[in-house]
């Protein structure tokens, strides 16, 4: 059974996704480490937001909750009106699959899948007909200029490409949640750049919320709202203005 | 429907890695059903030339033989019983009178059983015919095996000594009129067959037999004093349980053969989810609940063996019916194996044997692909997407 959550109307507060006093903690020896310490922060849809500082802050860990695909150990994450921490492993997925798209560093593609296959995944687990999967494909890879490479394969892709096809997969089933995690870390400056507008577009064109967890610069630049952790806490939360005019794009 | 499909779509996707286990797998599977086919096929023909050959529908033996023990000899005989007699004299049975002699080829002592065979007879396939014959010496017909060991050859004299049934040593000269070529390596390793008549006056046995085989359509086995009817099924128990014990061998190739061919899909699965966390991960994010990976996975390596039965089909069966209808050759040391068989063996493929055959490696298969992805039930998706294990 598929959730739908859109039908709930979680954002009365109009926050797609709120943490509060979210803690997480990892053994380690006898101790333990704590990633985040008592973060507490809210969303809102459309956002094009970002987490940054530096290795070890807490970036990931903060975007794992938010994605389901892990736990706090204290607090609790609201997303679309959903406890994270209530969520079965089934749920969880559901709520993975219907409302929120990922974007890796590495790009995650599946290697013995073509372009199409790849950006087809998320729809063939939604069950949907194959001509409607066709059309959305067909639209994600239009959206990022890949419409023509559909029966490549992730290895005849250059780096690019391939995180492109990664925003396509994720964008494809039109997710109300977006989280990229060190998207253009294995990018040269330009594709870094093309990459970004590609999901700025998307952000203002489809009002899809971006949650980016990055220390790289390029990225800032793009940012219209940039939280720093540091140690695991919220050492600012600032928006920016106009953040176009602070961009050097080569 | 999705997993299947996602599994065939990885299967095929996976390229050399999918067909060399497919490849591996259908061997083994064509390699159980044939030594299979064939421990079946060669059961089926060592019975077969055996009744032809030996026993017939049945044998009355003598109350005293003992085929193991060869002082038995010496009183096993008597006169045929009027029932036996008729039978015989109907072509319905084929007295045998056994003796104990002695021949001397090139000088050489070499202990023998005569046997005694009515030449005219047809109920086994032994080449009784060139018996006939009305020469001076006894005419003999040895088989193959006898004469390779004797270095007897068509047309030999040699000199026959036996005892008859006074105790009285006597001897004379004997010529190969016939070498035969029989399967049955028990009626031609170290005997000579001889004309009954010849054989019973040598001995002083007249009208006297040491068993009787009986026709296969004779149904009705009576009681007859002083004979013991033995069924063909007693008769080839010793095959049978040879037999077995050469099943037995031949189960351990079967089960050595699996095993390779299991180890392949493990060691492939264990492979897989090594190094395919990333990829595990990757699902799992894209919205793949955990036991559907656990499925996935386990499909994918279940459909090696579905793929090795489809492509083992392909070039199995022609190679099977090839081998059943031309046979396959055997090599000289055979008769080493201790009992009948032919220059060739024909397999005999059961629908039973290729059927439980596939439907074993199926399920051998799904196990062993399950056995490793239950790690996977372990598995963090924030752990497998940096490529790790919990």
């Amino acid at each position: 059974m598929i959730l739908d959550i859109r039908n709930e109307d979680p954002m009365e507060n109009s926050f797609l996704i709120r943490t509060e006093n979210l803690v997480k903690t990892y053994p380690m020896g006898q101790g333990k480490i704590v990633a985040l310490d008592h973060v507490s922060l809210s969303f809102k849809k459309g956002e094009f937001a970002g987490l940054v500082g530096p290795s070890g802050s807490g970036k990931t860990t903060l975007l794992n909750i938010i994605g389901s695909l892990d736990v706090p150990s204290q607090g609790s994450t609201l997303v679309l009106g959903k406890k994270i921490e209530d969520l079965s492993h089934k749920k969880a997925s559901e709520l993975r699959n219907n409302h929120i798209g990922f974007i890796f560093q590495t790009f995650n593609l599946l290697p013995v899948y073509t372009v199409f296959e790849n950006v087809e995944f998320p729809l063939l687990l939604q069950r949907m007909t194959s001509s409607e999967r066709k059309k959305k494909v067909m639209e994600a890879l239009g959206w990022v200029h890949l419409a023509d490479r559909t029966k490549s394969k992730p290895a005849q892709l250059s780096g690019g490409e391939c995180q492109r096809v990664a925003i396509a997969r994720a964008i494809v089933k039109m997710p109300e949640i977006l989280l990229a995690d060190e998207p253009t870390a294995n990018l040269d400056a330009k594709n870094s750049h093309h990459i970004l507008q590609t999901m700025e577009d998307i952000n203002r064109e489809l009002v899809t919320t971006f949650i980016f967890a990055t220390h790289d610069e390029k990225v800032i630049q793009y940012l219209r709202r940039k939280i720093l952790l540091v140690d695991g806490k919220v050492a600012r939360d600032e928006v920016i203005e106009n953040p176009n005019n602070k961009r050097t794009v080569p | 429907m999705i997993i299947p499909r996602l599994a065939l779509r990885n299967l095929f996707g996976a390229g050399l890695r999918t067909w060399l286990n497919v490849a591996v797998l259908s061997f083994a599977f064509v390699a159980i059903i044939w030594t299979q086919g064939l421990i079946e096929g060669m059961n089926r023909q060592i019975m077969h030339d055996k009744i032809d050959a030996e026993y017939g529908g049945g044998q009355y033996w003598n109350e005293h033989y003992n085929p193991y023990d060869p002082l038995s000899l010496q009183d096993a005989h008597s006169k045929l019983q009027k029932v036996l007699q008729n039978m015989a004299n109907k072509g319905q049975a084929a007295p045998v009178l056994i003796l104990q002699g002695t021949i001397y080829p090139d000088g050489r002592i070499t202990p023998v059983l005569l046997k005694g065979i009515d030449p005219s007879q047809s109920l086994l396939s032994l080449p009784s015919q060139f018996l006939d014959q009305n020469i001076e010496e006894i005419p003999a017909l040895i088989g193959s095996r006898m004469a390779k060991n004797s270095g007897l050859n068509i047309g030999d004299v040699f000199t026959i000594q036996w005892r008859d049934s006074y105790g009285t040593f006597d001897a004379l000269d004997a010529r190969i009129m016939q070498i035969m070529n029989t399967p049955v390596a028990s009626i031609d390793s170290g005997q000579i067959w001889i004309p009954l008549k010849r054989l019973q006056m040598m001995a002083q046995m007249e009208q006297e037999a040491t068993l009787i085989v009986i026709d296969k359509t004779v149904m009705e086995k009576t009681h007859i004093p002083g004979w013991t009817f033995k069924t063909t099924d007693f008769l080839l128990s010793d095959i049978k349980s040879l037999v077995q014990t050469k099943t037995i061998g031949s189960s351990i190739v079967y089960v050595i053969l699996l095993f390779l061919a299991m180890l392949a899909i493990f060691d492939t699965q264990v492979l897989s989810i090594f190094r395919r966390r990333k990829e595990m991960g990757t699902l799992m994010a894209l919205g793949l609940p955990r036991f559907k990976v656990i499925q996935l996975f386990t499909l994918e390596g279940a459909m090696h063996g579905v793929l090795a039965a489809i492509i083992g089909a392909i070039y199995g069966i022609p190679l099977l019916i090839y081998f059943s209808s031309k046979g396959w050759a055997m090599p000289e040391s055979i008769d080493s194996f201790g009992f009948a068989l032919g220059k060739k063996l024909f397999p005999t493929y059961s629908a039973g044997l290729v059927i439980g055959t596939t439907i074993l490696v199926l399920l051998v298969t799904t196990i062993v692909s399950y056995l490793p992805t239950r790690k996977i039930a372990k598995l963090k998706p924030t752990d497998a997407l940096r490529g790790k294990f919990s």
